[in-house]
């Protein structure tokens, strides 16, 4: 059995980037219209919510709303993009495609194959990202040089949710599950982050639930960078991300190889 | 190193309670073309599935190319070639592209790559379609394309699941052509099939499946002779039950197969005597083949 359990686990440190590879060649193909994609979800609620809402709101936590926003909107579209790149486009490759099956056949391991997933959907998570990240700043809702820490952070939100994406992926029969994952565990959590509106808006309950909320750490390091605020708990808030990512990691590998090695 | 380029050693693998692979075991010699000939459900993807080390056998021992697999399957794959049952070429690359994109996985450089890929495709009769999306390219050239892409770290092992499944006969007889140039360059051949004609033109050596079990094994000539040893004369067009007990005692062995009757006759002449008389039967008399033997091993009704 531990034996067998090397299979799942990636084979070296840099066999992932093949798969990596595979998928970046893939994606330069439909790059224009994915990234045009990326955008729009995040961008329509960025202003909609932004222009809309922040007229009745005012201000927020000492900040314009459209500023207080911006940070949520920038881990929100990390989560999603690297969230649908797993479920879906993942799923695809895994069981329409057989491509992790041709994979298989070759000296890669099946924790080769995940890893490189995980690197590409944050890679994709990183791009979307990035890009919210680059309009808010041209909006003026960026502050210089901290908004440079916000990159590392979305790469990672985008491992993380990648990761947690993984354990979905490995355990749905079929497409129509994944609606569960993103009306039950995404989209709630949008509203629960801090991401839409301050966390101590929230009843009392819900704010304890939050603290256990990868989105919730993300923004947490995300929105004092934008705004050029210290940051507090950045140890805690890395930890949290980095624990939610491994943990999804090693479980996603060991139902990977249930369902796929045998 | 061990002199075979695969062991098998009393392997046993059980779904459930279903025993899928029961005790097999068999050698491949280098530079063989060996056939897994069964029915589908015989367990012959399962036990490609095994060799590659995707799968752990519940018991016995398997040594690919020297290594212990599945424990050192992924250095055994280093060195073999896969050709599926289920084409699963990347759709969205072009021909090259997947050859080069594969040639990635075993970790080898664009410019190794670059520098083999035109042989590749020459060899599989590809060269025109090199920049052509696979989704464009017919049955027979996706095979193909699989199959260059099994050569793409010049394996000494080839691993074929049922290669030509599927193929019209042109597109097969390009693939038994381009195999059997792969065994003049020396590769060694494992291929399941349950294409008879297949195993027959390909195989030095095969062992014949029921079960999960080894049945029958040796050469295609050897299994013919010792399993049937005579002509065959198939006979149609008449009531089987009624011929079958008027022919019985001039024949070897009888069977019945739908409405059809086949006859091992080692001497033909005395069948035709006896069936002179009756107008509107059709009578074929062929040497016996390989399909004769697996039809004898494992029954020739369906229903069983």
């Amino acid at each position: 059995m531990d034996e067998g359990f090397a299979a799942a686990l990636p084979a070296n440190a840099w066999n992932w980037l093949a798969v990596w590879r595979r998928n970046y060649l893939a994606w330069k193909k439909v790059a224009f219209a994915s990234i045009l994609g990326n955008l729009a979800d995040p961008m329509i609620y960025f202003f909609g919510l932004g222009s809309g809402l922040g007229i009745m709101v005012g201000r927020v936590e000492g900040t314009s709303y459209s500023a207080f926003l911006a940070a949520g909107m920038i881990a929100a579209s990390a989560m999603t993009a690297s969230t649908f790149e797993t479920i879906y486009a993942a799923f695809a490759r895994m069981r329409d495609r057989r491509i992790w099956e041709a994979i298989l056949y070759t000296q890669l391991t099946l924790g080769d194959i995940i890893l490189g997933e995980l690197a590409w959907a944050a890679t994709r998570a990183f791009l979307a990202g990035t890009a919210i990240t680059i309009i808010a700043a041209m909006l003026g809702y960026a502050a210089w040089p901290s908004v440079l820490y916000t990159l590392p952070v979305i790469a990672l939100t985008g491992l993380t949710f990648a990761s947690l994406a993984m354990v979905v992926t490995a355990l749905a029969p079929s497409y129509d599950y994944f609606v569960f994952y993103q009306t039950l565990v995404i989209t709630p959590m949008l509203f629960l982050s801090g991401a839409v509106f301050p966390i101590n808006q929230l009843p009392g309950a819900f704010q304890q639930v939050t603290r256990f909320l990868p989105l919730a750490h993300s923004i947490d390091l995300i929105r004092p960078a934008m705004l050029g605020r210290p940051v507090v708990d950045v140890g805690v808030h890395i930890g949290a991300l980095c624990i939610y990512a491994v943990v999804a990691f090693f479980l996603s590998s060991a139902l990977l190889r249930r369902r796929l090695l045998r | 190193m061990s002199k075979f380029a695969m062991e098998l050693t009393g392997v046993k693998k059980s779904y459930g309670d279903k025993i899928v692979v029961d005790g097999l075991s068999f050698t491949v010699a280098p530079g063989e073309c060996f056939g897994l000939l069964g029915p589908n459900g015989a367990g012959k993807s399962t036990i490609a599935r095994m060799v590659l080390g995707m799968i752990s056998p519940d018991a016995g021992k398997i040594t690919v190319l020297g290594e212990p697999v599945p424990s050192r399957a992924r250095w055994a794959r280093m060195r073999v070639g896969v050709v599926p049952q289920f084409d699963n070429l990347d759709l969205e690359f072009t021909a090259r592209e997947n050859l080069l994109v594969f040639g990635r996985y075993f970790g080898k450089s664009a410019r190794e790559l670059e520098a083999v890929i035109p042989s590749l495709l020459e060899f599989a009769r590809l060269e025109s379609k090199a920049n052509a999306r696979v989704a464009e390219l017919s049955g027979g050239m996706k095979r193909r394309l699989t199959l260059a892409r099994a050569l793409i770290n010049d394996p000494q092992l080839l691993v074929l699941d049922e290669p030509t499944t599927g193929l019209d006969p042109h597109a097969r007889h390009l693939i038994w052509e381009r195999l059997r140039i792969l065994l003049a360059r020396g590769k060694t051949i494992i291929l399941t099939t349950h294409f008879m004609e297949e195993a027959e033109r390909l195989c030095d050596r095969l062992c014949v499946l029921e079960h999960g079990r080894n049945i029958a094994e040796g050469s295609p000539h050897a299994l013919i002779d010792k399993h049937i040893g005579c002509h065959v004369i198939e006979i149609f067009g008449g009531n089987p039950r009624e011929l079958s007990s008027l022919i019985r005692p001039y024949v070897q062995h009888i069977e019945m197969s739908g409405e059809t009757l086949y006859c091992y006759a080692p001497d033909p002449e005395q069948v035709r005597v006896q069936l002179r008389e009756r107008a509107g039967l059709r009578l074929l008399q062929r040497p016996p083949n390989l399909e004769d033997v697996f039809l004898r091993l494992t029954g020739r009704e369906m229903e069983k």
